[in-house]
């Protein structure tokens, strides 16, 4: 019964497609199709560059916010929550359409598409950022701030060579999706003209007019980018030991 | 001998317990001090009173001759005098035996890496574990690991060291081989507090028991008169709880 409705399945999936497939828009054995394969890879650059500068932004900034978070000070704590919350609230896509075409009026600046893609993304992730590196600060044994202090370290050095080390290797998985994360997010950047892989797909169907075939492309390319980039952080979280 | 810890009438609450009611102590220099109680009674805060690490909320603590008042600059001043070692080690599990105990000189004594490297090598020594400097807190037993904690403390170099139950957390075979090392730090003429229910150590190197119960000193006196004649009642029956179990 089970096989049979599979069978069937696939039929009419097949048969949809069969005759209406065009993959000679992407046939690395043409010239058109290796051109075409060249075009949707160039976009990986944007894509990686865009993910890794927001990533790094979204980094710093989010521990910056997560640091207050820890405070006895209740206004501290406060500036803390208003921007989570803030920031969290808004949809990436709308924070990406505001921050490009909205900000340069607001603030009398010009932004280009690269920046105003980046400092959009960095912007969304840092509140989830700093909601990691809270868990993660607040998940440390309150005896190493003891020891901390009683062998004289001031904050900066008790958070630098202390705290955040320990942290960090807890949060590393998170942080890790957090990257993969991104590198989905930065697709959005498509819809401000960023030359990325989204992007460069869009365009390629506008010419050829064959959506199936590129964005099964497009597909494979997050594919692969991501399946690369979540081995790189299996073998870091291993090689840092998640409790040494 | 001078007076080097002045703790007077101080009061400490949580929330709405009061862990110290009026509490009065003093030390002088190398005076070895052993504080016992039940739990709860607040030997603990005491000693974490006198370092800041908790904040009293009336009275005054004054050691070599500074006031703590919770200002960075008393605070910092009179950390640096002194050392603690804790019941659970609190080592850094992810620096070295080394790294754990170079951080404090180099960061907060502005030390050189080497000079911080062959003093941790000489209190290692010390404490008779120096083949283990390279290796993590994990790879090591309780006592080592405690051992190291104490080493971590002399580091810094202070003039006095408290101790909260460095003993309590540890398997009774590793019990001896901290005690040891803490007799001879008693010895060399460190100031000492220690919190702990270790009556041979006590009677060995005490100059001075103290007996808590609910946040008040009842009895303080020699070790001989304490273990054997004590004045107060309360502290009869605990002594008798502890050494006959």
């Amino acid at each position: 019964m089970q096989k049979l409705f599979i069978a069937i399945i696939f039929t009419i999936l097949l048969s949809g497609c069969s005759g209406n497939w065009g993959w000679y828009v992407v046939n690395p054995t043409t010239d058109g199709g290796i051109t075409n394969l060249i075009f949707l890879l160039s976009g990986l650059y944007y894509t990686i560059l865009t993910s890794v500068v927001a990533i790094v932004i979204s980094i710093v900034v989010g521990l910056i916010i997560a640091l207050p978070a820890l405070s006895k000070n209740r206004f501290l704590r406060g500036i803390n929550r208003f921007y989570v919350e803030i920031v969290r609230a808004v949809p990436i896509l709308v924070l990406i359409l505001w921050v490009y075409y909205g900000l340069p009026q607001v603030a009398g600046i010009t932004i280009d598409v690269f920046w105003a893609g980046v400092i959009a993304l960095a912007l969304s992730d840092s509140a989830f950022e700093a909601e990691i590196f809270r868990a993660g600060i607040q998940s440390v044994d309150k005896g190493q701030y003891e020891a901390s202090h009683t062998i004289s370290l001031n904050y900066i050095d008790t958070m630098r060579f202390v705290i955040l080390p320990q942290a960090i290797r807890r949060v590393l998985p998170a942080l890790g999706n957090q990257l993969v994360y991104m590198l989905k997010m930065s697709s959005l950047v498509s819809v401000i003209g960023m030359q990325e892989l989204t992007r460069k797909a869009n365009e390629l169907v506008v010419t050829e007019y064959r959506p199936l075939e590129v964005y099964t492309i497009l597909v494979l390319e997050y594919l692969v980018l991501i399946l690369i980039v979540s081995a790189g952080v299996r073998w870091l979280e291993n090689r840092l030991g998640t409790d040494k | 001998m001078g007076r080097i810890i002045n703790v007077e009438n101080i009061s400490k609450n949580f929330g709405d317990f009061q862990a110290l009611k009026g509490v009065s102590l003093d030390v002088s220099v190398g005076e070895r001090v052993v504080i016992c109680g039940p739990s709860g009674s607040g030997k603990s805060t005491l000693i974490r009173c006198i370092n800041g690490l908790e904040e009293h909320q009336t009275g005054t603590i004054e050691v070599d001759g500074v006031l703590l008042d919770q200002s960075a600059n008393s605070l910092s001043m009179i950390k640096s005098k002194i050392g603690m070692v804790f019941q659970q080690f609190n080592l850094f599990p992810h620096l070295t035996v080394m790294e754990n105990l170079t951080l404090g000189p180099i960061r907060a004594r502005k030390m050189r890496k080497s000079d911080a490297v062959d003093l941790a090598m000489e209190y290692l020594e010390r404490v008779r574990i120096p083949e283990q400097a390279n290796k993590y807190p994990v790879q090591l037993s309780g006592g080592q690991q405690q051992r190291v904690a104490i080493a971590r403390s002399l580091c810094m170099e202070p003039t006095i060291i408290l101790f909260d139950e460095p003993t309590s957390a540890l398997d009774p075979e590793m019990i001896k081989e901290v005690l040891e090392v803490m007799t001879e730090l008693a010895t060399s003429g460190m100031t000492m507090i220690c919190v702990t229910h270790e009556t041979g150590f006590a009677r060995n190197v005490a100059d001075k028991m103290v007996f808590m119960d609910c946040g008040e000193i009842v009895e303080t006196a020699k070790p001989d008169k304490f273990f054997t004649n004590p004045d107060s009642q309360r502290c009869q029956e605990f002594l008798d709880k502890i050494l006959h179990h």
